[in-house]
């Protein structure tokens, strides 16, 4: 189809004076007459105990091999016996992502070779997927925008081939053969390497949030494949997709599609054809690569596992998942504006997880100074764990103890860098008391206006010239004063009231 | 005590003393010594199984409680895993396999005092209907050696016909344990779909697969049943229904039993005119003991082999994918070859030649292009076939036909005819598309001396009915 719609605008081209056609390349950008379709999978790793057909653990990390029975090593007369813990998480993420509920189930089997796949098939929901329908809400340049998704269905995962550990042999570890997945997959309604960027960051949120899957891209317990196809724009039909596989960062999901549009643009402006193709990214040059064309594609050879029973599912047990289901980031994100009069900026980035927005709401049961509770948290209390790498569900400073110390800074006994270097560091060790630490450290502010007046003498007699320029009208250098006396006072006298004093000793 | 005559009998003799397990162990290790031509067993487990037997003498001799398959020496079809012993479905594929855990049956098998004495020779992944297609050669009626013992589980039925064992585990996907017992003269039963577990039993086809049991007497088969039927947390296609006690309930107070016959089975022009003679016979007696036997129609006959076919070799050409040649089993010797070389080299070297047909024809009705005309087509018809047997077991107590429509035949007969081989399975296979439980009876026998049997099939899960009318019958003559 794509190449229909490249021909009938070459066409155009003939009838459109060479002049004018000059004149509109260089005025428009050349992506600019194209139309990126991008459609999104996301394989992400349920976090159950054990595998989807067997009592095998699914933790990352041991050594190959060892979470192996004869189930996830497919030996002859092997069975498999559905986790419902999976099966739930699998809705739970559904009606998180507003979508139907299927209330008959069964799994089929995808059928093909490969060293890494045990029974030689994977138990997939390929053609019955468990979630149909309903949408993820991403924020835009131009607002929110509802990203509608096909399905969410529940398969296994394979196991891993390592092709790079021994010169002779592929290494094969079957610890992650079993391991539950769920695959959300978007329609074809992305239309940019941005968007695509937002939606992979809310869903990776989403999963987070309610608790279904850690989102480590590294580990792989989240991977995105990416549908890309580029039309005219106006163009009603599809253009002929290429699909990168494996993606293992938001970034290259960024990255892959940027490629990938320029790549198919590049192809069609010289006249040339899109292959259907499965490609590769290489994150080494941010470039993608054929891994194999359509005509290899194989013939899954779908049917139902006779092995697993169908399943029904209880509008109680939906309903025990639904209730189950935290407040969404978004609405949190919305409640956080509406009843904290915080910004959607930092709204958003106190809703990064569940335990930063926990911990904002149990802060804000103790003190009303919402704006100074989002800047301690996403300023520095947020540096000091990016630095240990830790996060707010293992802060020793408790939530009372946080707005204890809010609430000295905005009275006024000490002011926020003395608090946030000298008093925060004790506070995140575990010391409850800011207000003790503030008197042991000799750190609350002066007030006392004889001490204030005599540290303001001191520094205003160190620069009569200054004084004097002041006097003559440059009102500006009360900052310099103000600063010096702070110097002098080692932080302890009160800034305001230093101004109001210094502005009357000077008239 | 030797020839065996029931369970039962045999335990009363271990409780008076008159025998022992050792003996008795000793007696059967003989027979299967004096039989090896048959080729009944791939390989027989001597040492343990006295060893086994000499643990149950002391216990009863200490006075412990007893299984209720004490001291029963127990042959299982090589399908069957047993813990650290090798499982090879006759199949050089995995020839030299071994099990690293216990299927269900055998796990209750030896929880009730059971004595494993060997694995049965069997069609390859049981696929066959003679016991010709084994990587070990082929099995031999006791009756007639020039003659098949049927298949696929030939052996265990020639184990249970020559007195090698007190009874044996089958399998039965279209036919596998009646048949067989239909051409050795014993008894076999299948159980309901879901009746018995099949974790540990290497699948054919999953949604038809079930174990089955060979015996000399209803009562042996009944018994056995209630041992290794029930729930399992390893198979989500196991029922949840109660197991009733088979054994004890096999007494149905001379109840008159109103029993169906295809019409058509009985007009089929493959059935041999004595064996319908005989069943004829045998109906005008039944009805002279005030049962009540009626023809019915059953248009669809022709098609069960067919479906049976589409169906069993779709799920078989993905139940056998996970034999590879790369974790287990078979692997070709050549080298320096891609990986697709390597799996078509070990499964074409692995594979016999019935198991690569089968596995051929299953890829091919999945296939994208005839899915629809095959695959689905043929689900639609066991669909239908499905609502049948309700519709008929709504209106009568059970349906019985001939097991098979001919007596074993010789070696080689229908070897290069793969179709009229299937076409033996005709009767057979209607009870594994619907899931029904069927035995074959050892009720006549042909002027050419082979034995041959009654089909009797019951309503899903009606295996107590089933019990006790095949009682009745087996009483009757």
């Amino acid at each position: 189809m794509a190449f229909f719609i490249a021909f009938i605008y070459s066409n155009n081209k003939f009838t459109t004076s060479p002049l004018l056609l000059s004149l509109q390349i260089e005025m428009t950008n050349i992506s600019d007459k194209y139309e990126t379709v991008i459609g999104l999978e996301i394989h992400a790793q349920l976090q159950t105990q054990t595998k989807l057909f067997c009592g095998d653990s699914i933790a990352f990390g041991a050594a190959p091999n060892t979470h192996v029975s004869p189930i996830t090593l497919g030996h002859p007369g092997t069975l498999p016996k559905t986790n419902k813990v999976a099966v739930a998480y699998a809705i739970k993420m559904g009606l998180a992502c507003n979508c139907k509920i299927e209330r008959d189930n069964y799994f089929a089997r995808k059928n093909y070779f490969y060293p890494d796949l045990p029974k030689g098939y994977q138990i997939s929901q390929h053609t019955t997927p468990i979630c149909v329908g309903g949408y993820v809400t991403i924020n835009t340049s131009t607002g929110q925008k509802n990203i509608e998704l096909n399905r969410i269905h529940i398969e296994e995962d394979a196991g891993k081939s390592m092709h790079d550990l021994d010169e002779q042999f592929t290494c094969i570890d079957l610890n992650r053969a079993g391991t539950p997945l769920i695959e959300i997959v978007t329609e074809p309604c992305i239309h940019s390497s941005d968007e695509a960027f937002e939606y992979v960051s809310e869903a990776r949120r989403l999963v987070q949030w309610i608790g279904v899957c850690d989102g480590n891209m590294e580990e792989g317990s989240l991977r995105c494949d990416a549908n890309i196809s580029i039309r005219l724009k106006g163009a009603t039909t599809l253009g002929t997709r290429v699909e990168v596989k494996n993606l293992n960062s938001i970034r290259n999901v960024k990255k892959a599609i940027e490629f990938e549009v320029q790549r198919m643009i590049e192809i069609v402006e010289n006249g040339g054809t899109i292959i259907q193709q499965t490609r590769s990214f290489d994150a080494s040059n941010d470039t993608t690569f054929s891994i194999r064309d359509k005509e290899d594609a194989n013939d899954y050879r779908y049917f139902a596992d006779p092995d697993l029973a169908p399943f029904h599912l209880t509008e109680s047990f939906i309903e025990d998942i639904r209730k189950s289901l935290p407040a969404l980031p978004l609405q949190l994100i919305q409640q956080f504006q509406q009843s904290f009069g915080l910004t959607i900026y930092d709204a958003n980035n106190l809703c990064a997880d569940t335990a930063t927005a926990e911990y904002f709401l149990e802060v804000s049961r103790y003190s009303t100074h919402y704006k100074a509770i989002a800047n301690w948290m996403l300023g520095p209390i947020k540096q000091q764990l990016n630095e240990t790498a830790k996060d707010f569900s293992t802060l020793l400073l408790l939530p009372q103890t946080l707005a204890e110390l809010i609430a000295i800074v905005e009275a006024g006994k000490v002011n926020f860098s003395v608090a946030s270097y000298k008093i925060l560091p004790e506070l995140l060790n575990g010391n409850n008391s800011p207000l003790a630490i503030a008197e042991a450290m000799n750190l609350l502010q002066v007030s006392d206006t004889k001490e204030l007046e005599r540290w303001i003498d001191e520094a205003l007699e160190g620069m009569p010239d200054k004084v004097a320029e002041y006097k003559r009208g440059k009102k500006g250098l009360i900052g310099l004063f103000v600063g010096e006396i702070k110097k002098i006072s080692k932080g302890k006298a009160d800034p305001k009231m230093v101004t109001t004093l210094l502005q009357e000793k000077l008239k | 005590m030797f020839p065996f005559s029931s369970i039962q009998a045999y335990q009363n003799s271990l409780s008076s003393g008159i025998v022992t397990c050792v003996d008795t162990v000793t007696h059967y290790l003989q027979q299967i010594g004096n039989n090896q031509q048959l080729n009944a067993f791939i390989e027989v487990f001597a040492d343990e199984a006295l060893e086994a037997a000499s643990l149950l003498d002391e216990k009863r001799k200490q006075g412990k409680p007893l299984g209720k398959l004490h001291g029963v020496v127990v042959a299982i079809k090589d399908v069957i895993c047993y813990n650290g012993h090798k499982v090879s479905a006759a199949s050089k594929m995995i020839e030299n396999f071994t099990s690293i855990y216990h299927a269900t049956a055998v796990e209750k098998l030896l929880a009730e005092d059971a004595i494993i004495i060997g694995r049965n020779n069997c069609d390859e992944f049981a696929m066959g209907s003679s016991s010709e297609n084994s990587a070990f050669g082929v099995v031999k009626n006791a009756l007639d050696e020039s003659r098949v013992p049927g298949g696929s589980s030939g052996g265990s039925a020639v184990a249970v016909q020559a007195g090698m064992c007190m009874v044996s585990l089958g399998s039965d996907t279209g036919g596998s344990v009646r048949q067989p017992a239909d051409f050795c003269g014993i008894v076999g039963l299948k159980p309901s779909y879901g009746r018995v577990s099949r974790y540990g039993l290497i699948a054919y086809a999953s949604s038809f697969d079930q174990i089955g049991i060979f015996a000399n007497t209803i009562e042996d088969a009944a018994l056995t049943l209630e041992v290794i039927a029930g729930v399992d947390d390893y198979d989500s296609t196991v029922s949840q229904k109660e197991v009733p006690s088979y054994a004890a309930l096999l007494d149905s107070d001379n109840k008159k039993y109103k029993l169906a016959y295809f019409k058509e089975a009985l007009e089929n022009e493959a059935l041999d005119a004595e064996i319908k003679q005989q069943i004829l016979s045998f109906i005008a007696l039944l009805k002279a003991q005030g049962h009540t036997v009626e023809p019915i129609n059953f248009e669809w006959l022709d098609y069960v082999v067919p479906t049976y076919y589409i169906l069993t070799t779709a799920e078989a050409s993905s139940n056998l994918s996970r034999f590879d040649g790369v974790r287990f089993g078979h692997q070709t010797a050549q080298k320096n070859i891609d990986l697709t070389e390597l799996y078509k080299a070990s499964r074409s070297e692995g594979f016999g030649k019935e198991v690569q047909r089968r596995i051929m024809l299953g890829t091919f009705v999945l296939s994208s292009g005839y899915y629809d005309a095959y695959f689905t087509k043929a689900q639609q018809v066991r669909q239908l076939l499905y609502q049948r047997s309700k519709e008929i077991f709504a209106d009568y107590d059970a349906i019985i036909s001939p097991t098979v429509p001919a007596t074993a035949w010789k070696f080689g007969e229908k070897s290069d005819n793969p179709t009229a081989m299937y076409l033996a399975d005709i009767y057979t296979v209607f009870a594994n598309l619907v899931g029904i439980p069927a035995v074959s009876l050892p009720l006549f026998k042909h002027s050419n001396s082979m034995p041959f049997g009654l089909q009797v099939m019951c309503s899903h899960f009606e295996e107590v009915h089933l019990h006790q009318l095949s009682k009745v019958l087996m009483h009757l003559k």
